[in-house]
């Protein structure tokens, strides 16, 4: 059976609304769907910061009097969940891998266009339903890990709010994975062969896997979570018989993977952006693949690494220590073909290749203290302490979200044929870069001297590296009006990019910027060497 | 012939038609249902786990009648073999025939959600007694769950496979194919629960 499409008449403007009306539109075109999927991630981004800034002003006194104890524990459980279930795995998968992904693959749309709209779709009715929950009587205050029983003992009527939202929010991802895998496997233009695709379709295909493989795991266990709160089963209480090592179990076994789910794709970026303003090819390429491949498969079998402390068994905790220092080999190949790929190059010092290049460092810290926590002694010490925090922020914040900001400057150009404003760019990465350091690497010292986590008073002596961690919140807080100020700037009057400002050989700069409805005019263009920088143009297809 | 859903109105409007691609859905189906199959490991290995390490009360251990599970799991082979004869039906183009044999599976889809609802009210034990109570009726009624959106589709596919205006052919297979693989899944799924939930 075969499906046809018409190349010749690619702009057929009858299709859908025009301008920027068909944002709000049930838009099947995968580009348009792209941009849903970023700028509605970084609504809650914004929603989420505010609550992340109210953290830290609490926590600049030891006591609880901004807001109250519950309260605070509300706050934290809406932005752990809003930052990581709205905005890094929507934006990181959904935007740039719906906008790029098609491209790449020589493409004139996903696979399934229909089913990726409803991935879109459901995001925005259940985020606004996360929020809602924090307004009804009772929000969800269990952290955005939701153990029982703690999530079975507190206040029920937001918690349950919160599992339907993060159902509907699962289910998105595995359609968008479903639509990836596909898209990647099945759709490539005639004549490209696998290893010839860019390192962010691999690093997509990666990612789409753990996806199908671990959230529905995930959905099956917040069905039995909810099943506690209102039919009084025992899954998970201890009182009825349950168990509640099985909920971290099952729970760890999606969102260990969630944490590749959340940085894999910003690899694959990252690996996108540096050849470009390095002028130099990918360092790499083969092993490149098979490390994205290797950290799939290791990525499944290391969750119990967030147990040590739960009566994990020593033969446990042993497999999973090895496992896990297993998965610094592939993650640090990478990181020495990053810095393998600058080295030499012929750099420009633009917000692009600054975030990416702020990216590396701080994904080394965030990798060391990774792998310090993998092991039993060191993590039992500093289990639920701010020493956790800072690590995880370093891969989240410092990895993903620094690279979704490179990749804003990197492919801005490309969404809307202008270019945004370099001195800006260059104020916002200095700003970030030195309040993100400021704000979590002192919280190592924290961590280590003692200071919990999720707690909302803390002992007087920790106060005054709290304060430098809350003035760095603070900076974070400002950088984000630099880079809003440009983007709306730019947007109306930046100067004009041209087709490829950056004289790209990637697939999604060889058509016209912005890009017609259907990415190509006439036929999608063979690709073979997407990074052969540094030879002939003529050369290249 | 089928249309990838975004081109459809591009190819209403442009009769040259000269780029194809093959279609890709089953592949898509087959995906989703691993991920589907995913949620029952979840499922099966929390409760082998609980079977391990969570000792029940006493009083909670029940020896479970066999009979009508069993006559299930002979009811679902059976619809999986019906189903397979539809198929073959509808490729050879006797469309009343292959009609007859999706609603001889709808038929036995029915059967077995009524036999399962009769275990259930039979069963001494309810939802919130005790632990494998619990796993017991959450394993069952996805599984459940499942039986019941498949013998919809079935229902659905039966009614447009009929004679005149249906638009399952020999040449538009997929709906068909569809369903009958999710079919086989959950014919599947229900082998390994009876074998951990009955047997073990």
């Amino acid at each position: 059976m075969t499906i046809s499409i018409d190349p010749q008449k690619t702009n057929n403007e009858s299709l859908q609304p025009k301008g920027w009306l068909r944002y709000f539109s049930f838009s099947l075109d995968h580009k348009v769907i792209g941009i849903q999927y970023l700028v509605c991630g970084f609504l809650f981004y914004l929603i989420g910061g505010t609550l992340a800034s109210a953290i830290r002003i609490e926590l600049a006194s030891p006591m609880s009097d901004f807001m109250p104890r519950d309260v605070y524990n509300q706050v934290l459980t809406l932005h752990g969940t809003i930052m990581i279930f709205l905005w890094i795995v929507p934006v990181v998968n959904g935007a740039f891998g719906n906008y790029l992904i098609p491209f790449y693959v020589g493409a004139r749309d996903m696979a399934f266009p229909r089913l990726n709209a409803v991935a879109f779709w459901l995001i925005p009715p259940s985020g606004l339903m996360l929020v809602a929950s924090y307004f009804v009587e009772g929000a969800a205050q269990a952290g955005w890990t939701a153990y029982p029983p703690l999530s079975i003992t507190t206040p029920q009527s937001g918690q349950i709010i919160w599992i339907l939202s993060v159902l509907l929010l699962g289910g998105s991802s595995i359609f968008g994975g479903i639509n990836f895998i596909a898209t990647i496997i099945k759709l490539r233009r005639p004549g490209l062969k696998l290893m010839q695709l860019p390192m962010y379709c691999w690093a997509m295909l990666g990612t789409s896997l753990l996806v199908v493989l671990s959230t529905p795991v995930l959905a099956g266990t917040l069905i039995l979570l909810s099943f506690d709160i209102i039919a009084n089963t025992g899954f998970f209480n201890p009182v009825l018989g349950g168990n509640v090592v099985v909920y971290q179990h099952l729970f760890w076994f999606y969102s260990h993977p969630a944490v590749y789910i959340m940085v894999l794709p910003a690899f694959g970026l990252v690996s996108e952006i540096l050849p470009v303003h390095a002028r130099k090819p990918l360092f790499g390429y083969t092993t490149m693949v098979f490390s994205i491949m290797g950290i799939v498969v290791l990525g499944l079998v290391v969750w119990a690494h967030h147990m040590f402390t739960s009566g994990t068994p020593p033969w446990m905790r042993l497999f999973f220590t090895i496992a896990t220092a297993f998965i610094a080999v592939p993650t640090g190949i990478k990181f020495f073909n990053w810095v393998a790929t600058l080295w030499g190059g012929k750099i420009s010092i633009n917000s692009a290749m600054l975030f990416s290049c702020g990216f590396i460092i701080n994904f080394v810290f965030g990798g060391i203290t990774g792998v310090a926590l993998a092991q039993v002694p060191f993590d039992i010490h500093v289990h639920d302490t701010y020493f956790v925090v800072a690590h995880f922020h370093y891969i989240v914040y410092g990895g993903t979200v620094f690279i979704i900001f490179s990749s804003i400057y990197h492919w801005f150009p490309k969404v809307t044929g202008k270019m945004l404003n370099e001195k800006l760019g260059i104020l916002h990465f200095i700003i970030t870069f030195i309040g993100f350091n400021l704000c979590f690497a002192p919280q190592h010292w924290l961590g280590l001297n003692g200071m919990p986590r999720r707690v909302a008073e803390y002992d007087p002596q920790f106060q005054f590296v709290n304060q430098i961690s809350s003035l760095g919140a603070l900076l974070m807080a400002i950088s984000t009006i630099p880079f809003l100020i440009n983007v709306f700037l730019s947007a109306r009057n930046g100067k004009n990019a041209g087709d490829n400002p950056w004289n790209a050989l990637t697939p999604e700069w060889l058509t016209s910027s912005p890009p017609p409805v259907e990415n190509w005019e006439g036929e999608a263009p063979l690709v073979e060497e997407p990074y052969g920088y540094g030879k002939e143009i003529s050369e290249q297809k | 012939m089928t249309t990838l859903d975004s081109s459809k109105e591009i190819q209403k409007n442009n009769s040259e038609v000269n780029e194809t691609h093959q279609d890709f859905r089953m592949f898509g189906l087959i995906t989703f249902l691993i991920a589907d199959g995913m949620t029952f490991a979840g499922f099966f290995a929390a409760y082998l786990t609980y079977k391990a390490v969570n000792p029940l009360p006493d009083g909670a251990i029940y020896e479970l009648e066999l009979p009508i599970p069993t006559l299930n799991t002979i009811l679902l082979l059976v619809s999986s073999a019906t189903f397979h004869k539809a198929g073959k039906a509808l490729l050879k183009d006797k469309n009343s025939d292959s009609q007859k044999w999706l609603f001889i599976t709808a038929f036995l889809g029915i059967i077995f959600l009524i036999c399962q609802l009769f275990e259930y009210f039979h069963l001494p034990f309810g939802l919130t007694d005790n632990l494998f109570a619990s796993t017991f009726y959450a394993l069952t009624g996805f599984h459940g769950l499942h039986v019941t959106l498949g013998t919809l589709m079935i229902l659905i596919i039966a009614w447009q496979s009929r004679i005149n205006g249906g638009r399952l052919t020999s040449k538009n297979m997929f709906p068909l194919e569809a369903v009958e693989l999710y079919w086989h899944f959950v014919d599947g799924i229900w082998v390994i629960l009876f074998i951990i939930l009955y047997l073990l």
